[in-house]
């Protein structure tokens, strides 16, 4: 297993100043600094709801005050494989709602694609602003060796978690102000101005002027309205909910004291169900009636487009390497994992032989929810698991047990490494704009590999260390 | 702004006022219920704090109209609601559902006062220290209304929040002056007696203005004087007068803000002349109760015309 911080017992380059300074402090101050944050997160309401535990709807996520750092170099290999991907991606989901090419040259199966759940048929043909739908490519990497890095999968509908990447650095910089001095970290903060400017250039057609940009939550009881309501903030811009929006003589409008305001870009955090009852959803009331009809027409932008989820499909997923290859003339910098599908034959064989070492995922599942990790399971899960991908195996992917990289993290028993991934936030708009930084996730059960905070798991702050 | 913030706005300062106001009610029933009994004997201090608060129709007929009883519903019933805990609960709801339109410090102010609230020890403290928890929930209000006086924008966001804070004010201090309606038993005889004359200072007390009017009036505790003062008194900070004041000032300052005049501003005008032009013993002779009914109608006629005018309930 790969260890973030060490190497053949020595401290790798880029923790070399962290751990001099943990030394030199020691665990008291060290202790004294973790319940300091855990304060200040309290303090700022900093919460994520945890679904279907019926606990407290504002449960705080557990932050993890030592960083995971990358070194400039690893990080020019990220920052170029991950706008390679949301480049592909995009391409792809243009084509997929208008020629189809890449579907006629036989590379994806037609049925993947047009079956596909997550497929729109209602915005086919339709040219979204500068021909992009995911305007926020989330991609979770995961890391086995010094040189190995691994996309597990990528999050084309409006990922979320960025809010802590910037909370958390901002915490780390009240708690470590000596190590901010002395280090050259890249700065992240400069993150919703690059947001704002990438949905001003999404601005639709018809919009004539500076664009009003909102962003669109489902409410206050979503597990996300922190993060929604802090971008609204830090971009300044409003946050509404479906209420206030409506749709006259082909535009969008908010309710406001003053009467109606038109809105030109849509940031949504709702679901393509749910977003405009007449068009998908029709028992929906968050989104917007008649919504998609302006949409159409060029009264209005959203992001991410209506059917950019095809693109993020765990079994298309698949399919991401071949994408760069027919779209881009490149070879993928960032591997895939190597995956079976359980809707081929042989694959399928292959994975219920082989259920104690692999993770099976569902395909259309998210938030690390009915999945099967092998070797953590029992016989008797396995047997259950494997009559369910046999009732429906196209529904399922399977992938080797990665020995995932781990970072020291602060536990009970002191300090002692956890299994870790990493989302960066990649922009696409008028340009492709990556932050150096991301959302280090990390798995507080020992041996665990399940990262997602639904899960148990914590965040991180990352550090990008500058040449 | 959007028209849900500013309607979240109105709301949440409202309740926070109401929270407070509530705990004003049951002090004054406190204070009526430590003294003898007046004329035959008929215990009624905590009906009329009851009926006064608006919430008589909630409370279960056959439930004893004791202190214990009646304060446990005004606070902490979850159907009833107008209790103090719902009015908390409500509040920070409000408040949750636009962060980004309100400030960390009173957002504080909100959260810690339900947390405070919402645990058991606040019962006891209630059922057996009644003024202390009174007190703890004024406090909370002035905490409140400290953040936001010294943290928040002077945009029109400011402004919803102030006519919350004032129309709901305004209707509190009338039905304060109303509770003295139901108590006070009708007969002449005991107008400006030992117990009629105590049973006007807790009123003022209740309005914490026993002080200010001190200042103002000396020691001459006649029901005039402080009727006078918490209704057309424009320097006490209770008075309807104050209120009215505030609520036109406030409607006024939108009005330049938007460029834009609704009905509702002809109509806080009209309420604001009512107070500066009517005399205290016109009020009397035509009958207080009377005139304290139509101004809270004309109270919530202009909270609903705001509604209206910056379209609460969509457009």
């Amino acid at each position: 297993m790969f260890n973030e911080m060490t190497m053949d017992d020595q401290v790798r380059e880029p923790y070399r100043a962290l751990v001099d300074w943990m030394e030199a402090n020691g665990p008291e101050v060290l202790e004294q600094k973790r319940l300091e944050a855990e304060t200040l997160f309290r303090k700022i309401g900093i919460t994520f709801a945890v679904y279907g535990e019926g606990g407290d709807p504002e449960r705080l996520i557990p932050f993890d005050l030592i960083p995971r750092i990358f070194t400039a170099s690893e990080w020019r290999k990220l920052d170029r494989g991950v706008k390679q991907r949301a480049r592909a991606l995009n391409t792809f989901l243009y084509d997929v709602y208008h020629n189809a090419e890449i579907i006629k040259a036989g590379i994806i199966p037609a049925d993947l694609v047009f079956k596909n759940d997550a497929f729109e048929p209602a915005v086919i043909g339709i040219d979204p602003p500068r021909k992009v739908y995911s305007h926020i490519v989330g991609v979770d990497i995961v890391r086995t060796g010094p040189e190995d890095f691994y996309v597990l999968e990528d999050n084309c509908r409006t990922p979320s978690g960025v809010s802590y990447m910037l909370e958390n650095r901002e915490i780390m910089m009240r708690m470590f102000p000596e190590l901010f001095k002395n280090l050259r970290i890249e700065p992240v903060e400069s993150y919703p101005d690059m947001l704002l400017k990438t949905l001003k250039s999404i601005a639709p057609p018809k919009c004539d002027r500076e664009p009003n940009i909102v962003v669109l939550t489902p409410g206050a009881m979503n597990s996300a309205y922190y993060e929604h309501s802090f971008l609204a903030d830090q971009m300044g811009v409003e946050l509404v909910e479906g209420q206030d929006l409506f749709v006259s003589d082909d535009r969008v409008y908010m309710r406001t004291t003053r009467g109606p305001a038109r809105v030109d870009v849509i940031y949504r955090r709702i679901d393509d169900a749910y977003i405009d009852p007449l068009c998908f959803r029709p028992d929906s009331v968050l989104g917007v009636p008649g919504l998609m009809n302006v949409y159409r027409s060029g009264g209005v932008a959203i992001c991410s487009a209506p059917g950019a989820g095809v693109a993020d499909d765990k079994a298309v997923y698949t399919y991401v390497p071949d994408m760069i290859r027919f779209y881009l003339g490149q070879e993928p910098i960032l591997n895939n994992v190597p995956t079976w599908k359980c809707g081929k034959p042989d694959d399928m064989k292959y994975v219920l032989e082989h259920l104690g070492e692999l993770v099976v995922k569902e395909v259309h599942g998210s938030g690390g929810y009915g999945m099967l990790v092998g070797p953590a399971s029992t016989k008797a899960e396995q047997a259950a698991y494997a009559e369910r991908i046999k009732a429906d195996p196209g529904d399922f992917i399977a992938q080797p047990t990665l020995a995932l990289s781990a970072c020291p993290t602060f536990v009970e028993s002191g300090i002692a490494p956890r299994h870790v991934d990493f989302r960066p936030f990649c922009l696409v708009g008028d340009d492709i704009r990556l932050t150096p930084g991301g959302l280090t996730r990390v798995a507080l059960r020992e041996g665990s590999l399940v990262v997602n905070s639904s899960q148990g798991g914590g965040v991180k702050d990352t550090w990008i260390m500058s040449d | 702004m959007l028209s849900r913030t500013a309607d979240n706005l109105f709301w949440l300062s409202r309740y926070v006022e109401r929270a407070e106001n509530m705990a004003r009610l049951m002090e004054m029933g406190y204070r009526m219920a430590l003294m003898p009994a007046v004329g035959n004997g008929n215990r009624s201090e905590w009906e009329s704090v009851l009926s006064a608060s608006g919430c008589h129709a909630g409370y279960d007929p056959d439930a004893p109209l004791r202190q214990e009883e009646v304060a446990n519903f005004l606070i902490f019933n979850r159907d009833n609601p107008s209790s103090i805990i719902n009015c908390f609960e409500y509040a920070r709801a409000n408040a949750r559902a636009m962060r980004t339109a309100i400030t960390a410090e009173m957002w504080e102010a909100l959260n810690n006062a339900l947390m405070e609230l919402r645990r058991p020890s606040m019962h006891n403290l209630a059922k057996n220290e009644l003024p202390e928890f009174i007190d703890w929930v004024k406090k909370q209000g002035s905490l409140f209304r400290g953040a936001t006086d010294s943290t928040i924008l002077r945009n029109d966001g400011y402004d919803f929040i102030r006519l919350g804070t004032f129309i709901e004010r305004a209707d509190n201090t009338a039905r304060l002056l109303d509770v003295k309606y139901y108590v006070l038993l009708p007969e002449t005889s005991m107008v400006g007696d030992g117990v009629d004359n105590y049973q006007w200072t807790t009123v003022l007390r209740a309005a914490s203005s026993l002080r200010a009017f001190h200042w103002v009036y000396r020691d001459d505790y006649s029901p005039h004087r402080i009727a006078h003062f918490l209704i057309l008194n424009p320097f006490s900070p209770r008075s309807l007068a104050h209120c009215a004041e505030q609520i036109t000032q406030h409607l006024e300052r939108l009005a330049r803000h938007y460029g834009q005049r609704h009905d509702v501003h002809g109509q806080a005008v009209e309420m604001y002349s009512l107070l500066t032009q009517s005399a205290m013993d016109e009020i009397f002779s035509n009958g207080l109760h009377e005139f304290l009914n139509d101004f809270q109608a004309r109270n919530g006629a202009l909270s609903n015309a705001i509604a209206e005018a910056y379209y609460f309930g969509g457009q």
